[in-house]
């Protein structure tokens, strides 16, 4: 209890001065710019209640859930190859930089040529905003794995498959994590600029929320909002738990 | 025999090692070593010499001199460039259980814990699984680190760690075992608590296991080998091979140790006076 409190008082006591910062501002500035918490708040009950907001994050999670796997499927493959052949690899892998650096959103036009104005254009942009995070870090943190551990994986009678199996999967596997980490924060970003960029179409997600709201600032705030609450959810209860497992687990956290 | 003719006995297999094949031989073996440079030097210069089944053979020599290359060739972890290296009279294709290796770092997987290292090793020579617990416990026992069998490498201190290599590498029961200095790293007490255990294991095997042990600490060669071949600085040959007959276990302190010290000492001196006027 004491740890979680420790844990959780820092963040939330940013959230708080945020919400005093905030109310402050609004009061100045006047609700039609910036509108106060508590109107953000009844928009967000009343969203809630309506069903829209529901709706559209059950909507904009399915897509995800689905961009993002097909993305960590293709991407660990490409990862995995690439890091076993050195030409692919110096022949490729600039290719994956190069598209790790633009902005995935820029695809949204091609996408729109090839799919649509459809969800499959949606799905698209996401997955190419998130595999090439998966991809390079696969490759480096196979690339990473200690020689020493292999040398000793090999002296202990592991070879082919049961090296990989016993040591170079399970040594990769902290870098492989981050990667998943950071490939999360591409998907999520991604679609919610298709999502926003796309809201004609099928207008069900949050992005389309954003969209489709722009007079009403409360119920823009609050799609917001709960965009923002669901992007720092997944990162934390799901990966940064993991990554603290894992690296807890073998002493590589610094504490204290 | 007198006491130098006993320290200086030309080569000569030891009892009960016959006329059998060696255990481990090698045979003109060179190495040669490329810089990032671009220039070649010559790492291990025709080394030859056989290891006996059951004998404990220390490579001493200045740090660079190619002993660490000549191990990694015995645990086919490395190629030779010219010359052979034999296991039972058979080339070494590659590296083998048979083979355990006992690395300067304890190389243990840090995802596993201390029980989990041991019980892989048991796992990779196919050792069941309700057998594989029993027997990693009996041997992290036998090396003192009962009590922090479920505990996480990085929760050991240096010396416990590389007490539990040691289990993990004679856990599969390997007919050689090679370590590349792998008390090196250790502070003084605990690399003396881990050579008074060895030794205690190696005599209790009643030399069932063959050793051969890369050092360049002298007095840890005389205290552990029946045999001590000396190595010149870069490039490594051999220069010299001392046989110790002192009774086991060793101490430091014992007159015959001692003197065997101090000559392999003079003779190192020598060899690496000679690597630092070249």
């Amino acid at each position: 209890m004491r740890r979680l409190a420790r844990e959780l008082g820092p963040p939330l006591a940013g959230v708080a001065g945020l919400l005093v910062v905030w109310a402050v501002v609004s009061a100045f500035a006047g609700e039609d710019v910036l509108p106060s918490p508590a109107a953000v708040w009844s928009a967000f009950v009343r969203g809630v209640s309506d069903g829209t907001i529901p709706e559209a994050a059950a909507k904009t999670l399915i897509r995800l859930a689905f961009s993002f796997v097909t993305a960590i499927v293709i991407g660990t493959a490409l990862g995995f190859g690439l890091a076993l052949n050195e030409f692919a690899r110096r022949s490729i892998r600039p290719l994956v930089v190069a598209l790790q650096i633009a902005p995935s959103i820029a695809w949204l036009p091609l996408a729109v040529i090839w799919f649509g104005a459809t969800e499959r254009a949606v799905v698209f942009v996401t997955i190419v905003g998130a595999f090439p995070s998966v991809t390079l870090a696969t490759i480096a943190s196979f690339r990473q794995v200690p020689p020493l551990l292999k040398r000793a994986g090999r002296t202990l009678g592991a070879h082919g498959w049961e090296l990989y199996r016993s040591v170079i999967f399970p040594a990769a596997l902290p870098g492989y994590v981050a990667g998943l980490q950071q490939a999360w924060g591409f998907a999520w970003k991604a679609l919610m600029a298709a999502e926003l960029l796309l809201s004609a179409v099928r207008a069900t997600g949050l992005g389309h929320l954003l969209a489709r709201t722009p007079q009403d600032v409360p119920a823009l705030l609050a799609a917001l909002g709960v965009i923002v609450l669901i992007g720092v959810a997944v990162d934390y209860l799901v990966f940064t738990l993991l990554d603290r497992r894992i690296r807890g687990r073998r002493g590589l956290l610094v504490s204290g | 025999m007198t006491m130098a003719e006993a320290l200086r006995d030309p080569i000569e297999p030891p009892p009960g090692a016959g006329t059998a094949i060696p255990k481990l031989s090698v045979r003109n073996l060179v190495k040669v070593r490329r810089s990032s440079a671009g220039s070649i030097t010559t790492a291990v210069d025709r080394v030859s010499f056989d290891v006996h089944r059951g004998e404990f053979v220390c490579l001493l020599g200045p740090s660079g001199c190619g002993k660490t290359t000549i191990l990694n060739i015995l645990a086919g972890l490395d190629r030779p460039d010219e010359g052979t290296a034999l296991l039972d009279g058979r080339a070494i294709a590659g590296p083998g259980p048979d083979r355990a290796v006992l690395f300067q770092e304890p190389a243990l997987f840090p995802w596993l814990s201390v029980a989990g290292n041991v019980e892989l090793a048991l796992r990779l020579v196919g050792v069941p699984a309700e057998e594989r617990r029993r027997r990693a416990r009996g041997w992290l026992e036998a090396v003192g680190l009962g009590r922090h069998a479920d505990e996480q490498p990085h929760e050991l201190s240096a010396g416990m760690r590389q007490r539990a290599a040691l289990a993990r590498a004679l856990a599969t029961d390997p007919d050689v075992l090679l370590c590349d200095e792998p008390f090196g790293a250790l502070d003084a007490q605990a690399r003396e608590l881990l050579q008074d255990e060895l030794q205690r294991m190696w005599v209790q095997g009643e030399g069932a296991k063959t050793f051969v042990f890369v050092t360049h600490n002298v007095r840890e060669a005389a205290l552990l080998a029946d045999r001590v071949l000396v190595m010149s600085a870069a490039p490594g040959r051999l220069v010299e091979e001392q046989r110790i007959f002192a009774p086991r276990p060793r101490r430091l302190d014992d007159p015959l140790v001692s003197r065997v010290v101090s000559d392999i000492h003079e003779l190192l001196m020598s060899e690496v006076g000679k690597g630092a006027a070249s």
